[in-house]
């Protein structure tokens, strides 16, 4: 039984399909990356799996479970938790207050405050946060929040964490501590699933890799297999030689 | 986890200040005079619905309009149940009765609209004003052909009482949701609703308690105040203004602080009457200089403009807001 699974997952927006038919699975404690050039349907497909939007047609499951047409708030009860393209911190709270939220209300119901309060500090130390606690989420860089979004997101105890360009916007030091983040989570047996223009990252990080393209999953492999797919080079990687670089 | 950070000197500061205003409310009937009793009666009217409207808009973020139809709708359950022919029920009742209506309609209001965001929200809750006058204007017209109805006369003082319970209430009310779970819930929603739906918020249910407990006070505090208006009909209960003012008091006292929107509310309403009575010409004209001056360079309304001397004076020492 895979951990997430989608069946013909179709969105259309209009007349458009963002996307078209994709079935997918992860496994647990995989590492899955997913990639496509800009409007290919990546976050779409985001959207449907955290249920921001609903697929039709098409079914998700999670754990042999369909989970299709559930609130967000259920999914991420469940066990689903995700980070944001464009940041969406809670820019007034201080960190901790961003972080307790999720350790408050992402697991079960009926969580105590002291219980909250104690997630909430391990998941900003590990992601390396503590110092900056009482600081507002507004005034951190933009590195630190994307820490932030993925402490907030981890404090909701998920099995599936769903990460959407966690590393774009940062520079070359904070991309290697990103993905030594990212492997860390893995480490603590968290099922990832990342969406990311790094290829460095992506081909160091990921156990498999999923492309899509005009909402079509058009290949699926190693990153090996991916970086050198006929297929995907000339969609998305560009010339061979600038592969995995 | 926030204790630590209240045994500090303003809390001991503002725990006296907030004793003296308290004990000199219970006690002004015995030494003030009726004018004073009736005037304080105002301001805390005034209090009551702008500390009700912080209460859901202060933290989510939802513009709501709706202040005067569940201000409205505990003024027609005293014409209901307190007409002149005879009280059908207590005071006290009568005003929780419109509470308690206020914050039913406000859960079905709330449950089909919250999802409405922005302006969206904003026009939908005023239209509710309307829609809710215009249907008892006909229904007074065409059905029980009553072009207004008359309240019994209740002493001053219970009103003033009663005014003063409600606005206690709403007060701790709305300070204990501030540090409760509950708060972060509703801070997490007016930052980005999205991100709080998936961190496990249901963003919903949130909304529409919060807006139905809002509106409970404001019935309640609709259903006193019809006992000092004595007359009323459809367009006196639901006059627009009363879903307007509060939103300007909260601007201008401030909704940094819990006692921002009071002190707002206060000073406001207090103009109000003295310009009214001294400057009747031109009072319309005053008030809104004063307005738009306090806008303009006050930003974060009184409050903002005390905290910044209060961090001058104790050192611009900065405090955690939590």
């Amino acid at each position: 039984m895979y951990v997430l699974e989608g069946k013909g997952v179709t969105k259309y927006f209009g007349g458009l399909a963002a996307v078209s038919e994709v079935d997918f699975y992860v496994e647990q404690g995989e590492v899955v990356g997913l990639i496509g050039p800009n409007g290919a349907g990546k976050t779409t497909l985001f959207n449907l799996i955290s249920a921001a939007l609903v697929p039709k047609p098409g079914i998700i499951r999670y754990k042999g479970k369909n989970i299709t047409g559930l609130k967000p708030y259920k999914i991420c009860r469940m066990g689903i938790s995700r980070t944001f393209q464009t940041v969406k911190i809670f820019a007034n709270l201080p960190v901790f207050q961003n972080v307790l939220a999720g350790s408050f209300f992402g697991t079960s119901p009926g969580m105590s405050s002291a219980n909250a309060a104690r997630e909430a500090s391990e998941s900003l130390e590990f992601v390396g946060l503590s110092a900056l606690a009482a600081t507002p989420a507004k005034d951190l860089t933009l590195g630190n929040q994307k820490r932030l979004e993925v402490a907030r997101a981890l404090a909701t105890k998920p099995e599936v964490l769903l990460l959407d360009e966690l590393m774009a916007g940062l520079n070359q030091t904070e991309v290697d501590e990103a993905m030594e983040l990212v492997k860390r989570i893995r480490d603590r047996g968290i099922t990832i699933v990342m969406i990311e223009h790094v290829m460095k990252a992506i081909m160091n990080v990921c156990d498999r890799i999923v492309v899509l393209h005009h909402g079509e999953k058009i290949a699926e492999g190693t990153p090996q297999e991916i970086a050198t797919s006929k297929k995907v080079i000339e969609v998305y990687l560009g010339e061979p030689a600038n592969a995995g670089s | 986890m926030d204790i630590a950070r209240f045994t500090s000197k303003r809390f001991y500061i503002t725990g006296i200040i907030t004793l003296i205003i308290f004990v000199g409310l219970v006690t002004l009937p015995f030494f003030g005079s009726l004018y004073n009793v009736i005037l304080v009666t105002t301001l805390l009217l005034y209090a009551n619905l702008t500390v009700s409207w912080v209460l859901f808009s202060g933290l989510t973020g939802y513009m709501s309009l709706a202040t005067a139809a569940f201000f409205g709708i505990g003024i027609y359950a005293s014409a209901l149940f307190l007409p002149t022919t005879g009280a059908v029920l207590p005071v006290l009742v009568v005003v929780l009765i419109g509470g308690l209506a206020s914050s039913i309609i406000a859960l079905g209001v709330g449950a089909l609209t919250l999802r409405l965001r922005g302006i969206y929200f904003a026009i939908f809750t005023f239209g509710l004003v309307v829609l809710i006058m215009e249907l008892l204007n006909w229904w007074e017209l065409s059905v029980s052909h009553l072009l207004g109805r008359y309240v019994i006369l209740v002493d001053n003082n219970v009103i003033f009482y009663t005014m003063l319970g409600i606005f206690v209430l709403v007060m701790l009310t709305t300070f204990f949701i501030q540090r409760s779970k509950f708060g972060l819930a509703m801070r997490s929603i007016g930052e980005n609703e999205e991100a709080a739906s998936h961190i496990g918020i249901n963003v919903t249910m949130v909304k529409v308690i919060t807006f139905a407990i809002s509106a409970f006070f404001m019935g309640a505090t609709g259903a006193i105040w019809a006992t000092k208006l004595t007359y009323i009909n459809p367009h006196v209960a639901f006059s627009v203004l009363f879903s307007f003012l509060p939103v300007l008091m909260a601007i201008f006292g401030g909704m940094g602080q819990i006692y921002g929107p009071v002190i707002g509310a206060a000073i406001f309403a207090y103009l109000q009457e003295t310009l009214q009575t001294e400057f009747s010409e031109i009072y319309m004209l005053l008030f809104g200089v004063v307005l738009v001056v306090a806008i303009l360079y006050m930003p974060s309304g009184l409050v903002g403009l005390i905290e910044k001397t209060w961090s001058r004076i104790s050192g611009g020492e900065r405090r955690v807001r939590t």
